[in-house]
């Protein structure tokens, strides 16, 4: 009785409800299938289409690298072992990956001087490329390419000493004289270089290289990746203070300068790169007596230079142009010069704005560096190409050589975008 | 005026390389190196093996000047050219000879200016065909797929053969020899037409070479042979030699295996000349006495060279053919050594 008439109400809760889980079609794998892969009936159809291209890739590529081949010392011994199965013969990479990596004639027992050069790159770039690093570790930066060329090419070690003497004292004279007038410190520190050069060059004696400490390695002997990695860093890092130059000469007033540079940058932008690596290669021999030829090796890294400085200084100009008028006139107001208004106001901002595009000049220029294949040089193609393909054990091998080198090259110019991706994030700071 | 400067510049330039050009044979002693033009890998022909030292038909020919004129067949340095540099590296002065299986034709000898030493290997276009088809003579070939290799020679040929025989074939244009094999294998054609070196070297990197055979007909005339520039004629005499003591050796009998016991000595007198013990040929070339024996001493007469590169054994596999000598039925003749 009592229960009838003082609760009319059927159901009283006594506490709460246990939370249950969700619907099994709107949690989980099943949810992040129905979402991502089959939230439309066209999508369910490319995902069915996807999955079926990805399995036909896997079922070819997956025995080929897992029947890999990695012992043998001929393509034909890789038939035999192999016997008829799909599979890859990955022997010819570790038979010849000393080939691939330094070229067929870098000495093999020097093989860590250049091992060495590339660490002690590493060690240089990254207090231009970290600057959270302390700052007296660009002292290293600046000595790193002498101690390189000493590294790689080896010979006496007087050359580079000399080199770095001049610039040093190129140094000091822009110093001295550039606070009074800017040209007077140019051309005394370019004259006092050509100076300490001719006079150090004079100092050498004739055959020093010969019983050198490290044993002289000619340009020509030079190869594969190694043979890219330098070409590489040598042309970005020569490549973008020249391209700096141009970019702002092309904004001079001065008509000369402004002329000579426009020039100069539509004409490069005008010819493709392969037919300045062949003036470089066989043009210029022409010009040159037989004996006293410009080492092959300068000539490529002047040629891919000038080609990328001048799209270099077509990205900063974009750049500079982005940069609002006032900008500049702030910089005037400031009482500010003209050097002292683009290294603290101009540049700072222009550079920022035109990281993409450097680093894209610079991927690009990197991948460039294979083309020197077509003038004879053996970097890394050029050595698959060449030797390694037209060798009796070897000739028929493609996609184990040349995915080889798309490897290394992804590894290099993914690194660079990460790179350059990170450097966008952190000056981020921001007018935005 | 600025164009009188330029040209100006470029004769001065044409001079020097002119007289540059003059006594190569004085400019490779006094270097103590010969600069031998080759390609950047053609197997058989010249390639760098794993150690980095250059093997092949061609190289031996480079190694066997060095070993005439320097004595040591080490002394080279090999320069890579490709096609499309090999005949500037040549005019330059870049390099002293070029032995880069380069054909001798009228317009290279007579208006690129070289001068071609001899011949050292007899090439010529042939055809490769599956062992399936059934075909042993080019001219069953009607109706035929062919692959070739567009804007060169070889299409020309081609067309010329096809038609002077009236019979049809149908052309599957490519691009490089890399690709003429993957389409070959594809069986996108029936026939693959190239160089008959060229094609056994190709044969040779198959999985089933057995199951692919050269036809017989040789189709034009291909002489491959070392160059020199023009106008320096000892230089010239010194290569044409060099190659011609590797093919008389053959003739007589001279091999790498009985030099030794030879250059002591012979009953015969053309052997004792060659060799140097007997008359001047050397001084006349301006080399030493034994220029015949340091070279053939580099790497053995032609014969040898021939099967160690590219002979029978190899994996190329290519039959002596027209490279024979003349008394064996083939096209190598070298004029008498006295």
């Amino acid at each position: 009785m009592s229960d009838k008439t003082t609760n009319p109400i059927a159901f009283v809760a006594k506490g709460t409800i246990p939370p249950a889980p969700p619907p099994a079609s709107q949690a989980g794998v099943v949810k992040w299938v129905r979402d991502n892969l089959f939230s439309s009936v066209p999508n369910g159809v490319l995902t069915l289409v996807a999955l079926a291209v990805i399995y036909l890739l896997l079922q070819k590529t997956v025995p080929w690298l897992v029947n890999g081949v990695w012992t043998t010392s001929s393509l034909n011994e890789c038939r035999e072992v192999l016997d008829g199965r799909v599979g890859a013969c990955f022997s010819v990479l570790t038979e010849r990956w000393h080939q691939l990596l330094y070229g067929f004639k870098y000495p093999a027992d020097q093989y860590w001087r250049p091992n060495l050069a590339l660490v002690l790159l590493l060690v240089a770039a990254a207090p231009v490329l970290f600057f959270d690093l302390p700052r007296k570790l660009l002292i290293f930066t600046g000595l790193y390419p002498f101690i390189a060329f000493w590294l790689i090419w080896g010979g006496t070690i007087m050359a580079p000493i000399v080199a770095l003497v001049g610039f040093v004292a190129a140094g000091a004279v822009f110093q001295i004289y550039g606070r009074g007038s800017f040209a007077l410190g140019f051309f005394g520190g370019i004259a006092t270089a050509l100076i300490v050069w001719t006079l150090g060059g004079m100092l050498i004696p004739e055959g020093a290289s010969d019983n050198a400490m490290l044993q002289a390695v000619p340009s020509r002997d030079l190869g594969g990746f190694m043979l890219n990695l330098m070409l590489g860093v040598t042309c970005v890092s020569l490549s973008l203070p020249l391209g700096i130059a141009l970019a702002l000469g092309r904004q001079s007033d001065m008509p000369l300068i402004k002329w000579i540079c426009v020039v100069f940058i539509e004409f490069v932008r005008g010819v493709p790169l392969i037919t300045l690596l062949f003036v470089a290669s066989v043009m210029l021999a022409y010009f040159f007596p037989p004996d006293a030829t410009v080492d092959l090796f300068l000539r490529v890294v002047i040629m891919i230079t000038l080609f990328s400085a001048a799209y270099i200084a077509e990205v900063i100009r974009g750049g500079l142009a982005a940069l609002p008028k006032g900008q500049y006139e702030a910089a005037d107001s400031l009482g500010l010069d003209y050097p002292q208004a683009m290294r603290l106001i101009i540049l700072p901002q222009a550079l920022k704005i035109s990281i993409p595009g450097i680093v894209n000049v610079a991927v690009g220029l990197f991948k460039d560096t294979t083309l020197v294949s077509v003038i004879s040089m053996f970097d890394l193609v050029g050595m698959i190409r060449g030797p390694i393909l037209a060798s009796t054990e070897w000739n028929g091998v493609y996609w184990e050589l040349l995915g080889f080198a798309a490897f290394l090259f992804f590894i290099v110019c993914y690194g660079i975008s990460q790179y350059s991706q990170w450097l966008e994030r952190r000056l981020a700071t921001d007018h935005r | 005026m600025n164009k009188s400067v330029f040209l100006g510049a470029l004769t001065v330039a044409g001079i020097a390389a002119g007289a540059a050009a003059a006594g190569t044979l004085d400019d490779v002693k006094a270097r103590g190196k010969l600069n031998c033009g080759v390609t950047t890998g053609l197997v058989g022909f010249a390639a760098p093996n794993a150690n980095g030292e250059w093997e092949g038909f061609d190289v031996a020919v480079c190694r066997a000047v060095a070993a005439a004129v320097l004595g040591d067949s080490t002394a080279v340095e090999f320069v890579p050219t490709t096609g499309k540099t090999r005949f500037t590296a040549l005019a330059s002065g870049e390099i002293d000879m070029l032995a880069r299986n380069t054909t001798w034709t009228f317009s290279r000898d007579v208006d690129l200016k070289f001068e071609f030493t001899g011949v050292n290997y007899y090439d010529g276009q042939g055809f490769m065909v599956p062992k399936d088809l059934g075909v042993s003579s080019a001219k069953e070939l009607d109706g035929a797929t062919v692959c070739i290799q567009t804007g060169t020679t070889t299409e020309l040929n081609l067309a010329d053969f096809f038609r002077s025989n009236n019979i049809s074939y149908e052309p599957v244009p490519i691009e490089t020899n890399a690709e003429a094999q993957q389409q070959y294998l594809a069986g996108a054609c029936d026939v693959y037409t190239t160089d008959a070196s060229g094609l056994a070297a190709t044969r040779a990197t198959f999985d089933d070479p057995a199951g692919h055979v050269l036809l017989p007909e040789i189709i034009s005339k291909e002489p491959l042979g070392p160059l020199v520039r023009h106008g320096d004629h000892e230089w010239g005499d010194v290569v044409r030699w060099t190659l011609n003591a590797l093919i008389t050796a053959e003739e007589l009998g001279v091999t790498s295996a009985n030099l030794a016991e030879m250059s002591a000595g012979t009953n015969n007198p053309e052997i004792n000349r060659l060799l140097g013990t007997e008359g001047t040929l050397g001084e006349m070339l301006g080399l030493s006495a034994d220029w015949a024996k340091n070279a053939i001493a580099s790497g053995g007469n032609y014969g040898e060279v021939f099967a160690k590169n590219i002979g029978e054994d190899t994996p190329i596999g290519l039959a002596r053919g027209l490279n024979a000598q003349w008394t064996e039925g083939g096209l190598l003749y070298s004029p008498p050594f006295r």
